[in-house]
């Protein structure tokens, strides 16, 4: 493996990665996404049928991740903007991606009790 | 990196003089990024430009859209407990959520195409790979795109 660089391995690379991967998994998602809403051209059972899935504790987690990869790659993706159309991004892109995570961090905190909420209730009674 | 000292005159010490005068002049060098009359023209376009452009003009306007999404369904008003076909039909009566339910469902598929036709250029190595993949790529964004449009534009809330 070659000696470290300036990129390789450092906090410009890994926010790379992880823009890419969020990318790909909300696009696949996003496919699926289009297909159950198309159920309601189907009939309002079989939609309400699936939405139903959507509701249950295990895929309030999945949505919790949803939520997840989408913050990081919209607050990232605004980074990756500034970068490239601010004159100082560059200078300032390590700055800017360690505000973008305590930001993420803060809404992924405050998403909890929204998005899990209804799972614990169900989970835990009440 | 040079070794050898140059004088003004581009004249290195090992050779001592000049070989060129004026009746035998330097030869003249083209540079390198010179356009000729074999210059092969562009067949391209500026695609590739217009493409990085878009991510980043969509990327804009989706944090407004997916987010504001995301809050509506996710977190106000009950959160996904909400969701069934009768809160459906009360959104899509009113015209300003169709619109915004197809502007996002048009620039984030574009958007994540594009975004995936970058991730199957980096890794699928073979021609005839890179040829299939985006094969299934691009069938599976023009059907998605076209289902939710038609889902959005013939909604009927007395289905049944
Ligand atoms: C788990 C989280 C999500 C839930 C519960 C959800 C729920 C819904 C619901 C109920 C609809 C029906 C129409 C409406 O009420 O506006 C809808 C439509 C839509 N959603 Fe989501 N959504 C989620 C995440 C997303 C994300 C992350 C995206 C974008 C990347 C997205 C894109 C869309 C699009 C494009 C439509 C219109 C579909 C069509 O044209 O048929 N949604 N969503
Ligand atoms: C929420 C707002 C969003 C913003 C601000 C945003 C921003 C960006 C930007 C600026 C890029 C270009 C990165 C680069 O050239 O290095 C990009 C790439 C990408 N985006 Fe988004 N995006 C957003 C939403 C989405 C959505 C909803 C999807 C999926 C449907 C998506 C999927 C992708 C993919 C697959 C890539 C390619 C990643 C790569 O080449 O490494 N993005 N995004």
């Amino acid at each position: 493996m070659p000696a470290g660089t300036l990129y390789r391995g450092r906090e410009g690379m890994w926010s790379w990665v992880a823009h890419r991967v969020t990318g790909v998994l909300i696009f696949f998602f996003l496919f699926v996404h289009v297909l159950d809403t198309a159920l309601v051209r189907v009939s309002p059972e079989a939609y309400d049928k699936v939405v139903a899935t959507y509701k249950s504790p295990i895929v309030a987690l999945l949505e919790y991740g949803l939520v997840a990869a989408i913050l990081f790659h919209a607050l990232n993706g605004l980074r990756v903007i500034a970068v490239d159309f601010w004159v100082k991004g560059a200078r300032y892109q390590k700055q800017m991606l360690w505000t973008v995570v305590a930001l993420w961090v803060v809404l992924m905190l405050g998403a909890i009790y929204p998005v899990l909420g209804h799972a614990a209730r169900e989970l835990f009674g009440s | 990196m040079s070794t050898t000292e140059s004088t003004a005159s581009g004249i290195g010490p090992v050779e001592g003089a000049s070989v060129y005068t004026v009746d035998n002049p330097a030869p003249l060098i083209e540079a390198p990024r010179r356009r000729t009359k074999k210059t092969p023209k562009t067949t391209r376009g500026n695609f590739e430009m217009v493409a990085w452009l878009f991510m980043r003009l969509s990327g804009v306007v989706l944090v407004v859209l997916v987010i504001g999404h995301l809050l509506i369904q996710l977190v106000l008003d009950g959160g996904v407990s909400k969701i069934g076909f009768a809160f459906v039909a009360g959104r899509w009566a009113s015209p300003f959520w169709q619109v915004w339910d197809l502007l996002m469902l048009w620039l984030a598929m574009l958007h994540g195409a594009n975004g995936l036709r970058t991730v199957i250029n980096d890794y699928a190595e073979r021609a005839n790979t890179r040829l299939w993949l985006k094969g299934l790529l691009y069938t599976a964004t023009v059907f998605t795109i076209l289902l939710g449009t038609l889902v959005i534009f013939t909604f009927d809330p007395n289905i049944r």
